[in-house]
Parts: structure tokens; C-alpha cells; sequence
């Protein structure tokens, strides 16, 4: 490969001085290393959270809000008016179009009819109170991954047992129960069922562990006393996560009921996340803007003392806007260098988090190889180098010839 | 008649530091091809003034002034670059050779700058140049290891590598020993009489002077004298 005469310049320079070139080198990799680790481990963080929370809750609830009264008269009349919360009643009407008009849009993964009972778990005196979440079991799964939770007796059977229920292991420590032994539930309306133990499940979150269980749909609507049209929410997963909002409006108008994503169930979470996230971006700025500061001072250094050449290289023809690409030239190799060493470091950083054990929930620190971070880093650190060299290099291309000669 | 290669129009120049100072005031003439031309004068007169003008690295001047009949007053920074570039060589007091480089690389660095010819052409024409100036033994030394003889002959190889119109010398032999100092003049002799080069050079030596084929003496920013061979008032 044959390079121009002002990269050639340039890689004669940084070669001929080393040490320097190391020392700027060496800034670039620790601002670069820290963007790519604190970067990595915000997204990490946010990946393993995100997966938690999916776990027991859904991206999209659609059901049937709460109305308030409008008075009967025209609205131009002037009356008193008391409002109330309509006693409705909470069901969807007709849910098995609801669930149709749902699945037909193309965002969806998966749907399920949905309906919640709270609920007291007994066994001889002792009674915990929890929560009876009765839906389609395999749909469920498709949405919360039940399966990979489970860890006594099998989902499946659950499908098979009308009676079945799938107890989080919280709840069975606390009862000492096992898979097939009998339970009696008691709903809030004072139905008591007796129930078989199919499998036990874990999340790894203690509040859905030590209450929730997963019945069929029936065995709900019976611990209501209502019948097998009563389904109070639709459940939905859908593809873009992320920016979920933008579909809210689009179920609403489907199904006709009130749509509420994750996010506005989660106000607290997603403003967690955030934070998190700006104040990792504003450490990992903070650190690249040092490295920028490096390789700024080192350049500068540079063109103070080879002013004789500077000039020497203009009289013989070379432009300002040469010099200029020499020395640019010369913060990007050092950038460069400094980014590839740093992408390694950060490499190997992030495998050793990986293999550090936390315990409880989290097990193995949630720290993964993200490549959209990586590519990022190298760009920023790219970004930044020619950025912090531009300045020095717009000097030395001010240099007057004339008045380093007549010195 | 001969060719002309650099005219100048009445050109002057102020300094602003310390105080505003008329350093150089209505210089008219004209060089010759092939001519070897010397500036004499005081120091302080402005001899070395002139030539930073002349060979436009200096722009802050009133006047006109033509190289190869081009006006060249009030043209871009980078067309300037390319005109000192492809049209002039210079030869500096102290020989300001690239440190890092070794004499052969120095000697190309303006032809791999003029790109007229391919990096294998560059290169054996900067060896050829340097076996002219006896000086093809330390081709692959680093500048900063030659005597002060050898690098400013190593400066003259560079002057010389793009075939330039005008070769402009500022002291060129004023830091170097007789023995050397004759060499550079017969260079400069022979560049003048077998390659039709010109020679501008600013000098302290009279003997150098007085050996060129004319001379202008500056006093006080005017000229003197220009049209008459050194001695003649």
C-alpha cells in the first residue's frame, strides 16, 4: 500500500516518537475502555431488568377502565351535576373478538384472554393471601417464558388438570407443599376450590414467587362465580418494545377498550433506567473528554517544537491545509491505537465481570459483549481524536514561514 | 535577449514592530534565466526581506511581482504553495533538513509533494541529484547525522529535485567553511551554466558576490545599485 506524502510525513512523525505517541495513545484507551465497559453494563443492566420485569408482567394490559357518570341533559343546560364511577362491571364484552381484533395486528407476538383473582392459598391453618392469574397456559408462556421458570412437575400437565394450578415456589416453602399434593384456595368472593399442585415455578422476583400461581381459565371464573365469557384483561406481547407507546392508540381504536403499556405501568423503573443511563454516558464523556484533553496537549507539544519543520515543509510547497492533514493525520493514528487498545482492554474487562458471581436474582453480573457499543466506541474515540487534533493542527498551519527563518 | 524569470514593480514594505518602518521602498528589477544573482547590503537593509517576498512566503507588500511572467501578488495561499512548490527551491543559512528523514526522503519529499512523477521515478531522480552533489554514499543516512557540509548540499539536492525556474539562497554558504563554500558556488555556477537555472542569493561574502554574474546592493530598503557588476559605482 502506498500512502500520500503527507501521511507518509505524518507516520514518520509518530513513529520517530514513540514514547509519545504511546502516552497520547495509552488516554485514548482508558476514555475508550470506560465508554465501552460503563456503556456495556447500562445496557446489560437494563437487558437483565427488562427480562425480570417481562417475566411477570406484560408489555400491553388492554381492559375495561373505570367510567365516570355524564350527566343525562343536554350539555348547554346548566345543572348541578354529582359524578360517579359507573358500576359496570370490569369484564370485556365479547372477549374472543377482542382477542381476535388484537392478534389481527401485525406488531403482536402473542395475546391471551386474562383474568386475575385475588385469592387466599390454605393448607390445614395456615393461609397465605396471593393472586390466581387465570389464562391459556401455552400463550402465557409464549409471553412470561413460564417453562424455563418451572422448577417441580411440568407445565403441560396444567393444560390436562382442570383443577391444576402452577404455584410459585414461595408460596409452596411456605405451605411445604409439592407437586400433585392438594391445595384449597378461597377466593375474595368466599369460593373455596380444591386445587392440584402441576408444577412449581420461579421467577427469581420474591414478590410474584411468594403469590402468584397460574390456574385455567375456568378454574378462575369459577373462583369468581362467573361465567366462561367473564375475562377481565387482554395480555399482549408485542415485537418493538421500546417504543411500545406508539401502539397504544392503535389497540385502543381495535378493541375499544383502554390500552396501558409497560412503560406507563413503570413510571418508576423506566425513569431508573434513564438516570442510569445519563449518568453513565456523563462519566464516560467525562473520561473521553480527559483523553481529548491528552492527545490535544501532546499535539500541541508536538508542533511547538517541530515549528522548523513546519516552515521548511511550507516553503518547499507544502499548503496549510497539507499541514493541516499531517498532523490530523497523526491524531487519528494515535487514536487509532489508542481505540484498538482500548476495544481489547474493554474486551477483556467485560469477559472477567462476566464471570463474577453476585447471587440472589441476578446470579452472574449482567454484563454481556454488546456490539452496537463497541462499533459506538470506536467512532467516539475516532470522533474525538481528529476532534482534540484539529485545533493544533489549524495552528500549525497559521505558522508563518518568515518569521521562524528570520529568528 | 534574454528570457525574464522575475520582475518586480515598485515594490515596498512596511515592519509594525516596534514602531511602523519603511523596510523596503520602490524595489524595481528584473532577473534574467540563467542569470546567478546576488543581494548585497548592510544588515538590516532588508536584503532578506526582499527575497522572503520574492519568494512568496512573505504577502504582506505593496507592489507587483511576476514570476515566469504570472503576476503572482494577491494570489491564494495554496497557489502560492504550488508555485514555491514547482517554481522555486530554496536553500536556508541553516541547512533545515527534516530530522526523521533520511537525506534520500528529504530530497523527495517536495517531489512526492509535486506528484509530476511516480514514487520510483521520484526516487531515482533525488539519487541522481544526490550522486551530482557527491553525495550518494550517505543516501540512507538520517539527516541528523551529516556534517553542516553535507546537509546543506543535501538542502541543495532538495532545491534542486523539481527542476526549478529560480533557486533562491538565503546565506547559503554563510555557515559553512571555505573549502565548502567553494563547492556551493560552483554548484550554483554550473546549475546556471549547464541547466539554464536562475540564482537569487542573499550574502554576507563578498568574494561570493563578486564572483556572481550581478549584484544588487540594498541600503536602507532602496536599491543602490543593480545593473552595474559589483564594484562599479
Amino acid at each position: 500500500m502506498r500512502f500520500s506524502v503527507n501521511t507518509q510525513i505524518a507516520i514518520t512523525h509518530i513513529v520517530s516518537r514513540r514514547k509519545q505517541t504511546l502516552v497520547a495513545a495509552l488516554g485514548v484507551t482508558v476514555g475508550i475502555t470506560a465508554f465501552v465497559f460503563l456503556n456495556s453494563l447500562v445496557l446489560g443492566f437494563n437487558r437483565f431488568f427488562d427480562n425480570t420485569v417481562f417475566k411477570s408482567m406484560p408489555h400491553l394490559r388492554i381492559f375495561h377502565d373505570d367510567e365516570v357518570s355524564q350527566p343525562l341533559l343536554d350539555p348547554a343546560t346548566h345543572v348541578v351535576v354529582n359524578p360517579r364511577i359507573l358500576n359496570k362491571g370490569k369484564n370485556l364484552i365479547n372477549p374472543d373478538a377482542v382477542l381476535k381484533a388484537v392478534q389481527s395486528h401485525s406488531q403482536v407476538v402473542a395475546a391471551v384472554q386474562w383474568v386475575t383473582v385475588n385469592l387466599f392459598y390454605t393448607s390445614g391453618k395456615s393461609q397465605v393471601a396471593g393472586q390466581g392469574c387465570g389464562a391459556d397456559i401455552i400463550q402465557v408462556d409464549k409471553m412470561f417464558d413460564i417453562r424455563s421458570t418451572v422448577v417441580a412437575g411440568d407445565m403441560q400437565n396444567l393444560k390436562r388438570m382442570p383443577n391444576g394450578v402452577l404455584l410459585g415456589s414461595g408460596v409452596a416453602e411456605k405451605l411445604n407443599l409439592q407437586v400433585n399434593d392438594n391445595i384449597t384456595v378461597i377466593s375474595s368472593l368466599g369460593v373455596s376450590k380444591s386445587m392440584k399442585i402441576a408444577g412449581i415455578f420461579r421467577t427469581g422476583n420474591s414478590i410474584t414467587d411468594k403469590t402468584r400461581c397460574y390456574m385455567n381459565l375456568s378454574a378462575a371464573q369459577t373462583l369468581l362465580r362467573e361465567g366462561n365469557a367473564y375475562v377481565t384483561d387482554i395480555y399482549v406481547k408485542i415485537k418493538d418494545v421500546d417504543h411500545i407507546e406508539r401502539y397504544d392508540a392503535d389497540f385502543e381504536s381495535l378493541t375499544g377498550y383502554t390500552a396501558e403499556n409497560w412503560k406507563e405501568a413503570n413510571e418508576t423503573y423506566v425513569a431508573g433506567a434513564k438516570t442510569r443511563a445519563i449518568m453513565m454516558r456523563a462519566i464516560s464523556a467525562a473520561i473521553l473528554l480527559v483523553a481529548a484533553f491528552g492527545i490535544y496537549n501532546i499535539l500541541n507539544m508536538t508542533i511547538m517544537q517541530k515549528l522548523n519543520d513546519i516552515a521548511i515543509l511550507k516553503a518547499q510547497g507544502f499548503s496549510g491545509k497539507d499541514v493541516i492533514k499531517i498532523f490530523v493525520t497523526e491524531a487519528l493514528l494515535m487514536g487509532l491505537v489508542g481505540t484498538i487498545m482500548g476495544l481489547l482492554l474493554a474486551t477483556f474487562l467485560i469477559r472477567l465481570m462476566s464471570r463474577v458471581y453476585i447471587g440472589g436474582d441476578i446470579g452472574y453480573f449482567p454484563i454481556g459483549f454488546e456490539p452496537v457499543v463497541f462499533v459506538l466506541g470506536a467512532i467516539v474515540g475516532l470522533l474525538v481524536t481528529v476532534g482534540a487534533g484539529y485545533i493544533p493542527a489549524r495552528n500549525a498551519a497559521k505558522v508563518d514561514p518568515v518569521e521562524i527563518f528570520r529568528r | 535577449m534574454s528570457e525574464l524569470v522575475l520582475r518586480t514593480e515598485a515594490i515596498g514594505k512596511y515592519f509594525y514592530e516596534p514602531v511602523k518602518f519603511r523596510v523596503l521602498d520602490d524595489i524595481s528589477f528584473e532577473v534574467n534565466k540563467g542569470e546567478f544573482l546576488t543581494m548585497v547590503g548592510k544588515s538590516g537593509c532588508g536584503k532578506s526581506t526582499l527575497l522572503y517576498l520574492l519568494s512568496t512566503m512573505d504577502t504582506d507588500y505593496d507592489g507587483r511581482l511576476f514570476i515566469d511572467n504570472e503576476l503572482v501578488t494577491g494570489q491564494s495561499e495554496k497557489k502560492l504553495a504550488r508555485i514555491r512548490n514547482e517554481k522555486i527551491g530554496f536553500v536556508f543559512q541553516f541547512h533545515y533538513l527534516l530530522p526523521e528523514f533520511t537525506s534520500l526522503k528529504n530530497v523527495m519529499l517536495p517531489a512526492l509533494k509535486l506528484g509530476k512523477y511516480s514514487p520510483e521515478e521520484i526516487e531515482h531522480r533525488a539519487a541522481e541529484k544526490l550522486r551530482l552533489l557527491d553525495l550518494h554514499d550517505i543516501m540512507n543516512k538520517p539527516a541528523s547525522k551529516l556534517s553542516g557540509g553535507q546537509q546543506q548540499r543535501v538542502a541543495i539536492a532538495r532545491a534542486l529535485i523539481n527542476d526549478p525556474l529560480i533557486i533562491m539562497g538565503d546565506e547559503p554558504t554563510g555557515n559553512l567553511d571555505s573549502k565548502n563554500t567553494a563547492i556551493v558556488f560552483d554548484i550554483f555556477k554550473m546549475l546556471t551554466t549547464e541547466h539554464q537555472q536562475t540564482i537569487i542569493a542573499v550574502t554576507h561574502d563578498n568574494d561570493f558576490a563578486k564572483s556572481s554574474d550581478r549584484t544588487i546592493e540594498l541600503q536602507d530598503g532602496r536599491l543602490l545599485s543593480h545593473k552595474k557588476v559589483w564594484g562599479e559605482v
